[in-house]
């Protein structure tokens, strides 16, 4: 077995980043550094940071592209860190001293997030064995079922994976359920009686029919609302299936575990900006201010400069955290908040704006802690950093075949992000009735927010569920700009306007 | 082995499965031609990816950064996303695998059963493989050989009485050093020449062509695996034949009229001149709208082959592409006369459906 731990020399860069990030505040779980070559490197990357997984070809896939991608010199990876106390972070063999440190510090900000950021706090902190146990409980299936029927069985799942409800560890929802469970007989409603009547000619007075007619409609409507399930549209669909759809123990616990896994990895999707800023915005410090030898510097500011490189149509996440943050230091630093701020009118003054309040690293503490992309991007995105940024937006056009810049304007920008950011840039569907037609239908609905799903895959993943759901699936949507129903009921997927 | 080995693996399997089912359709429609490398094509694979409720890309846009005015183009449109009109056309998702030639050939054989091509005994080649074996007295200072020399001098001092075991210094004389040899061992190994002969007449269009093409990039590729090494020639004719060179012979359009006889003795001219049949695989292949200049012409055809050709060829293969002005007798007439011969195979291709059809009747003889 190859010593995988640290070298003298690298221990040694450690202590010192080491002591450098604690000094300046960052407070992280224990590191444990792995040192791996390319392949190995490459493979646990594959398999998202976790060296026991589930056997799954898209892990293969993945491994292929990336180490294709390093053969040829596309793309390399530096570094790579796991969310779980002790954490563990992964160095590159063979990578010069400077690029090292570098990653160190680059580490520690990202744990530092993991441990504080407010959307980790339920994070398994296990995941490690967790991951492991799940690669167990899915390799027990394969020798009892046998691999192709467990693999089809997890394809199916993982298309459904983004069906999660990002915000429920936070939130109590009020569950899917329904009072009566359906299969058992309702209980006959009485007849409207309306209120008592002594005397008969006062019938008309005391229950006038208009009333008798608002209280059967209220009943009707009552009724209705006891037959809805789930009482309330849920946003959580895995859990929903796992719930209610006929699945065998084992499907069962697939399921489950590629729910679990999926709500581990949701909080670094939503913290992709913030989580890679902070990080970027602390190795920069901390090489730049302390770490950095004479020699090295050429060196770091060429990978610092790799780092933070943009191209015209990506967004890069470590650029954009990392000049927010900076930007939001520097405006805490000189008191460029609050109302007075807001409300001058005076460019110039505005610009010049200093107040010497010297709040910055405080703030950022605080944002790192509070935020997630959307409410960071909603709260701290200035015009004038959009301007000094140079953002843009950019769209499809049809005739040209091209994306093309549609706007510099702030809002529209600022619109857009928010819209990539939210849910995930993933179309928010939701179950809208488990029993459709009373026929253990499932319809979906598509909360159309101006874009279309993409129809092949929508299809497939209708597929997928109707595997799981075993009964027609149904799927409200828009398709340019007019409603639709998909179903698919096992033969071909149907269209019908609405 | 790697963990993610088990993966890979996998991935790879699922590869060539969905290659399989859709080799029909690759083969007739070419996609992998074009993004073919030395080594390696690369072919667009539907259905690899894992669907997900997901928006079409045309519509949402993104923010981005950088200069530029409005209006700016900042790149292509995705190729795959069909006209924007869902249901209608609906788009396939789809990623790129690049698979080598090698893999590629032995999936055609596995779906197309084809046999493997036994190269007839007197036709191999015989070249030297040089392998350093043996030991000898003289050569360069390079190559010499310490542990021998220095048991050669330990075996003279030992038999001279000059070994002191106090004082075991052995020095060699130059009767001692040895130096290490080589061995030549006799490789058998294979050639294989592909002469491609097509009909350029005002009746061949392009459609025609490009069925050409596409057929002969399978033979191609299964004949590469069966074989070290291939030459390849290329003959173009109307009423003359002449050789070209590969890009001519794809592109090349003349007018006239067809004297098929041209190229067959162009053909065996070559195969004369240059391919001797005891030491080549000979593979001509012939493609043609089955439209020949008269009766003579095809007499003469059907004796070149009967006398030349056929007996000096592995096989013989005709390709009878339908196109709108040819009678398509050709094709007739060489069933006719060869009713049963093993070394002729033809087939007549009227869509591109059918590639897989014609090469499996081409190269499922195992000739």
């Amino acid at each position: 077995m190859k010593r995988t731990d640290l070298s003298p020399e690298l221990q040694a860069a450690w202590d010192e980043i080491d002591g450098y990030a604690k000094g300046y505040g960052l407070d992280y779980f224990p590191i444990i550094y792995k040192v791996l070559d390319y392949k190995t490197l490459y493979e646990v990357a594959a398999l998202g940071g976790f060296p026991i997984r589930y056997p799954h070809w898209r892990f293969g896939m993945e491994y292929d592209q990336m180490a294709k991608g390093y053969t040829y010199g596309l793309s390399v990876i530096y570094e790579m860190v796991i969310n779980t106390n002790p954490s563990y972070a992964y160095l590159l063999e063979g990578n010069e001293m400077v690029t090292q440190k570098m990653v160190m510090a680059h580490v520690t900000a990202h744990v530092d997030f993991f441990k504080h950021n407010m959307w980790f706090a339920y994070t398994n902190r296990r995941m490690l064995d967790e991951m492991a146990n799940h690669a167990t409980r899915i390799q027990r299936l394969i020798n009892r079922y046998g691999y192709e029927q467990i693999e089809d069985f997890i394809d199916v799942c993982l298309s459904l994976d983004n069906l999660i409800d990002y915000h429920a560890p936070y939130i109590k929802r009020p569950e899917a359920r329904t009072e009566i469970p359906l299969s058992s007989p309702r209980p006959e409603e009485a007849a409207v009686e309306g209120l008592k009547v002594e005397r008969d000619y006062m019938r008309h007075y005391i229950n006038p029919p208009e009333y008798l007619a608002e209280q059967r409609q209220k009943q009707v409507e009552e009724k209705q609302k006891a037959r809805r399930f789930p009482e309330n549209p849920q946003k959580d669909i895995l859990l929903f299936l796992l719930n209610y759809a006929p699945l065998d123990p084992w499907q069962h616990t697939i399921l489950e575990i590629i729910r679990d896994e999926a709500y581990y990895y949701a909080p670094q999707g939503m913290t992709k900006i913030m989580n890679e800023g902070w990080a970027s915005y602390w190795h920069s410090k901390i090489m730049t201010e302390k770490a950095l030898t004479d020699s090295e510097v050429i060196s770091f500011a060429d990978h610092h400069a790799g780092v933070v490189a943009t191209s015209p149509g990506r967004l890069n996440p470590y650029k954009m955290g990392l000049e927010l943050l900076r930007d939001i230091e520097d405006r805490w630093n000189r008191g460029k908040f609050g109302k007075e701020y807001e409300e001058c009118e005076d460019i110039q003054a505005k610009r010049n704006w200093n107040k010497d309040l010297g709040l910055g690293r405080e703030k950022l503490f605080e944002v790192r802690k509070l935020y997630n992309d959307v409410t960071f991007i909603d709260e701290f995105l200035t015009p004038e950093f959009a301007a000094e940024q140079k953002l843009f937006s950019f769209a499809y056009n049809d005739r040209s075949d091209l994306y093309e810049i549609a706007s510099r304007e702030f809002m529209e920008i600022k619109e857009k992000l928010l819209f990539q950011l939210t849910n995930f840039g993933q179309p928010y569907i939701y179950v809208e009735d488990g029993n459709y037609g009373n026929r253990a239908e499932l319809y979906l609905k598509h909360r159309h927010e101006g874009i279309d799903l993409k129809y092949d895959y929508a299809r497939d993943t209708m597929r997928n569920i109707f595997i799981i759901w075993t009964r027609p699936v149904h799927l409200e949507t828009v398709i340019d700009d007019a409603p639709y129903l998909l179903t698919f009921n096992g033969g071909e997927l149907t269209k019908q306007k609405l | 082995m790697q963990r993610i080995q088990q993966d890979l693996n996998r991935f790879r399997r699922i590869v060539r499965g969905q290659i399989k089912k859709n080799l029909r359709k690759y083969m007739s429609q070419g996609e992998m031609i074009g993004r073919q490398g030395k080594r390696a094509v690369s072919i667009p694979l539907p259905q690899i990816d894992l669907p997900r409720f997901r928006y079409g890309s045309k519509q949402s846009g993104g923010v981005g950064q950088g200069e530029g005015d409005v209006g700016d183009p900042i790149g292509r449109g995705d190729p795959q996303d069909g006209s924007g009109e869902a249901g209608k056309d609906p788009g396939q998702h789809i990623i790129e695998v690049d698979i080598t030639l090698e893999e590629l050939a032995e999936i055609l054989g596995e779906e197309l059963e084809l046999p493997n091509i036994e190269p007839k005994g007197q036709k191999n080649i015989v070249s030297e493989k040089v392998k350093y074996s043996r030991i000898r007295r003289v050569g360069p200072d390079s190559l010499r050989h310490f542990k021998r020399t220095y048991k050669e001098a330990l075996r003279r001092q030992v038999a001279s009485g000059l070994y002191d075991p106090k004082n075991p210094v052995i020095i060699p004389i130059k009767d001692d050093i040895r130096y290490r040899s080589w061995t030549e061992t006799p490789l058998p190994q294979s050639n294989a020449i592909i002469i491609y002969m097509m009909d350029v007449s005002g009746s061949m269009g392009n459609e025609q062509k490009e069925l050409v093409r596409h057929t002969a990039f399978w033979i191609e590729t299964w004949l590469m695996s069966q074989y070290k090494q291939i030459e390849i020639c290329y003959i173009v004719h109307d009423a003359a034949a002449k050789e070209v060179d590969k890009e001519t012979f794809y592109h090349l359009r003349e007018g006239g009229g067809t004297r098929i006889s041209s190229a067959y003795s162009l053909c065996n001219k070559i195969i004369d001149e240059r391919y001797p049949p005891a030491e080549w695989n000979i593979y001509p292949f012939h493609f043609s709208d089955g439209d020949n200049w008269g009766n003579g012409d095809t007499q003469i055809c059907l004796k070149l082959l009967t006398n030349e050709l056929l007996p000096k060829s592995n096989l013989f293969c005709y390709g009878q592409v339908r196109s709108l002005y040819g009678s398509g007798n050709f094709i007739h007439d060489l069933k006719h006369s060869f009713e049963n011969e093993d070394a002729l195979a033809m087939y007549e291709i009227t869509k591109r459906d059918e590639i897989l059809d014609a090469i499996k009747e081409f190269l499922g003889r195992g000739r």
